[in-house]
């Protein structure tokens, strides 16, 4: 069992999670230090207005039109701010491209990092300690848990954000997709892809 | 710093786990509460995200261990709370609950001004915080250019301070693959002693430099590294 230890402040909450968060807030907001209502302006922001479909749109761009992507690769964080994607933990934006040759992956082996605004909050994996500790060492063994298998001469580079720099992969354009427009093409474009766990889904067939 | 929080390279935490990608974004409300609690009172301004890092580093390594993701956000910010006095360990002890008194029998807090109004969010939160800043520092690297990270890991400036050089790289070549500007130096800011903005490189490791097994001659890893956790070769 985990235990506090009596010297840190935090044990002097309750342990149970729940009932620790709870009544930090309680004394917060009887300060006047919180307040609810924006706390559930926060929750409702990353829960519903900002996430993957963010950078969804994104890739489906500079999967379309390549003045866009030339853009994004040259100033990630000009291009995708005048989409309107800007801010906390995307302050510093860097798109890197799959190809043939480079399978793109991003970790934070030191926390979390990861890129809000075009993401939205990291899945429980990105922040589990198996994958901080795997991903570096044994990045292929990591993609066979996603079921990811790649080309024997595909190189992997894996981009470990020590800094406020957040990057973005953008995976490669599945084939079949060319008359697909920017909707069609960002539905194709996972949150997992764009961390490098996943590669883009292919197009939906046609019944024959 | 403990160094529990600097896993990368270690052995022995088994599979990842993936989870759907319509798995809700927070996997219980007390979550979503801890998250919000958390941006909610760095805006009081009596932190920096450095200072805030090392908070969640400086848990003991038993808690750090044994506390899921947001219990240790959570448990920091208690910490934090009270070493940065905006809140007393008796304030955490009666958790808000005294008997027979009310909000309106306390006296307003001080930093009660700073409180994040919920107008406010969407700007706050599209605003961000950059790390850019000018520096005195010129570069010395220049892309291609092969460097060695510091070894050992460690701040420089604080004994067992924060340090994002993480442990798996310390002594290790690389090379500059691109040039970020300058930034803010975690391990100075992590300490209140200033921003100390130094260059920031993305230094390219052959995985074969890092670990005596790679799983290919060819795969890498690339860190964000500052000018001072590097040395010319």
């Amino acid at each position: 069992m985990p235990h506090d230890h009596s010297d840190h402040p935090h044990a002097l909450l309750p342990p149970d999670p729940a009932l620790r968060v709870k009544a930090l807030e309680t004394i917060l907001t009887r300060k006047g230090l919180v307040d609810p209502t924006a706390l559930n302006e926060i929750i409702d922001t990353y829960q519903n207005k900002i996430g993957p479909q963010n950078g969804a749109q994104v890739v489906a761009r500079a999967w379309s039109d390549a003045e866009f992507r030339a853009a994004l690769l040259s100033d990630a964080t000009a291009a995708v701010s005048d989409l309107g994607y800007f801010g906390r933990q995307g302050e510093h934006m860097v798109a890197v491209e799959n190809t043939e040759a480079v399978h793109n992956m991003v970790v934070c082996t030191l926390c979390s990092c990861y890129p809000w605004p075009l993401l939205g909050i990291p899945p429980a994996w990105y922040k589990s300690d198996a994958y901080r500790a795997r991903v570096v060492r044994e990045p292929r063994k990591v993609l066979a848990d996603f079921g990811v298998t790649l080309a024997a001469d595909t190189a992997v580079r894996v981009w470990d954000s020590t800094a406020e720099v957040r990057y973005l992969v953008i995976p490669m354009r599945p084939a079949g997709t060319e008359g697909l427009d920017l909707d069609a093409l960002a539905a194709l474009v996972s949150r997992d892809s764009m961390i490098g766990t996943a590669l883009a889904q292919n197009p939906p067939q046609d019944p024959v | 710093m403990t160094r529990v929080h600097d896993m990368g390279g270690r052995f022995g935490d088994g599979p990842v786990i993936p989870e759907s990608l319509d798995a809700p974004v927070f996997a219980a409300d007390w979550q979503a509460r801890a998250l919000a609690v958390t941006l909610a009172c760095g805006a009081l301004g009596q932190w920096n995200i450095d200072i805030s890092r090392h908070a969640r580093e400086r848990l003991s390594p038993q808690d750090y261990t044994g506390f899921s993701y947001y219990q240790i956000w959570i448990s920091a910010l208690a910490d934090l709370l009270v070493e940065r006095g905006v809140l007393t360990e008796a304030d955490l002890a009666g958790q808000g609950q005294e008997q027979g008194q009310d909000q309106a029998d306390d006296p307003a807090h001080p930093l009660a001004g700073r409180m994040l109004k919920p107008e406010a969010v969407a700007a706050v939160l599209a605003q961000g915080g950059p790390a850019s800043r000018d520096s005195d520092q010129r570069p010395k690297f220049s892309l291609g250019q092969a460097v060695r990270c510091r070894r050992p890991a460690d701040n420089c400036l604080v004994d067992g301070g924060h340090s994002r050089l993480p442990a798996y790289a310390a002594g290790a070549r690389g090379y500059i693959f691109r040039l970020h500007g300058s930034h803010v130096l975690p391990d100075s800011n992590a300490h209140d002693l200033g921003e100390a903005p130094e260059p920031l490189y993305a230094v390219r490791f052959a995985a074969r430099e890092l670990w005596a097994h790679p799983e290919h001659r060819d795969d890498q890893v690339i860190l964000d590294l500052w000018q001072s956790y590097l040395v010319a070769l």
